[in-house]
């Protein structure tokens, strides 16, 4: 099992990385860009979990470090990888 | 007093904590290794400043699950002094004994420099031998000091007395240009509710002696060994030697 987790800054939560990269990107000519909000992207091996006791453990994890609820929202996937190991 | 100065893989300030304590205030001051949970007796404890943990996932997130920072839990729920500057501000807000987080500068880079710090309110044990609206010139070194809470936690912080400095410039006013990393209302510093665990970004340990640019910092420190001999003078408290052995 493998968790796909995405935290991003909370909204509110001023994110000069992102700002700058949208200036940026107006200057390439990308006029349609509007905010771009820059967060990280973590992937979790599991083993031997799944289902619903996964999805609580990795919630778990991400309220306990991966994300810091002052300044940061999280979100997740859980994908069944076959058990491949990287 | 007997102070602990917590060291991280990563800390770089420690040393410069233990300067000022011993060498410039004449303090009993000791390493305490991140590994250890034995605090040894101390009055008080010091975060530094640093990297703790190469500064992995966020600034502060690791150090939090030390040994030794299960013991400083204990230690500030009794009651007991703990200073945190800069990365150690960043550790005690990831462990929750402060509030609100520590964010990337609105600027995007790193910045050093010395910067005025008004005094917000001189009734605390960080900053009794201050005048409120007093400015104090510290420096400044770091890359995620802009400080962050949520509406209602900042509306708290200021009704409850718990800001402890705001950037000021020169005439002592918080104007934008004198905030050096978008901190929210420019804060600079703040403290719990209890009014024992302090944090702040700048770091009065490298404002101690003239001859490497000014000694305002020696007024917290000051404060704090004041309020600790009072504290002692009135027969320990609650607080002493809640964790480890006296030695």
């Amino acid at each position: 099992m493998l968790a796909k987790i995405y935290v991003t800054p909370k909204r509110g939560v001023l994110d000069p990385q992102g700002k700058a990269v949208a200036q940026a990107l107006h200057a390439l000519g990308f006029a349609e860009v509007g905010d771009v909000r820059i967060g990280k992207y973590i992937e979790v091996r599991l083993e031997g979990a799944a289902g619903e006791e996964a999805a609580g453990r990795v919630r778990e994890m991400c309220e306990k470090l991966l994300a810091n609820q002052v300044i940061e929202d999280f979100r997740f996937e859980t994908v069944d990888d076959g058990g491949k190991r990287s | 007093m007997k102070w602990g100065v917590l060291v991280f893989p990563g800390s770089n300030d420690d040393q410069d904590a233990l300067w000022a304590l011993s060498s410039v205030h004449r303090q009993e001051a000791i390493p305490l290794w991140h590994k250890d949970p034995d605090l040894r007796g101390v009055d008080a404890v010091v975060v530094p400043g640093g990297f703790s943990y190469g500064d992995y996932l966020r600034c502060g997130a690791m150090a939090r699950f030390s040994p030794v920072m299960q013991s400083v839990r204990a230690f500030a729920a009794a009651g007991g002094i703990v200073l945190g500057m800069c990365n150690g501000f960043q550790i005690l807000c990831e462990a929750g004994l402060l509030p609100g987080a520590l964010v990337r500068n609105r600027s995007l880079t790193f910045v050093c420099k010395r910067v005025w710090l008004r005094v917000e309110n001189d009734r605390t044990a960080l900053t009794r031998c201050c005048r409120e609206g007093e400015r104090l010139q510290i420096p400044i070194k770091h890359g995620e000091g802009c400080y962050f809470a949520d509406e209602s936690t900042l509306r708290d912080l200021e009704a409850r007395g718990q800001v402890l400095f705001r950037y000021v410039d020169a005439a002592g006013e918080a104007t934008p240009e004198a905030n050096p990393n978008g901190a929210l209302r420019s804060i600079a510093g703040v403290m719990n509710a209890s009014g024992n665990v302090f944090g702040m970004m700048p770091h009065p340990e490298h404002a101690v002696e003239a001859i490497v640019g000014g000694e305002d910092g020696r007024k917290l420190f000051q404060s704090l060994i004041e309020e600790l001999e009072e504290r002692a003078a009135r027969g320990g408290g609650s607080r002493r030697r809640t964790t480890g052995r006296a030695t």
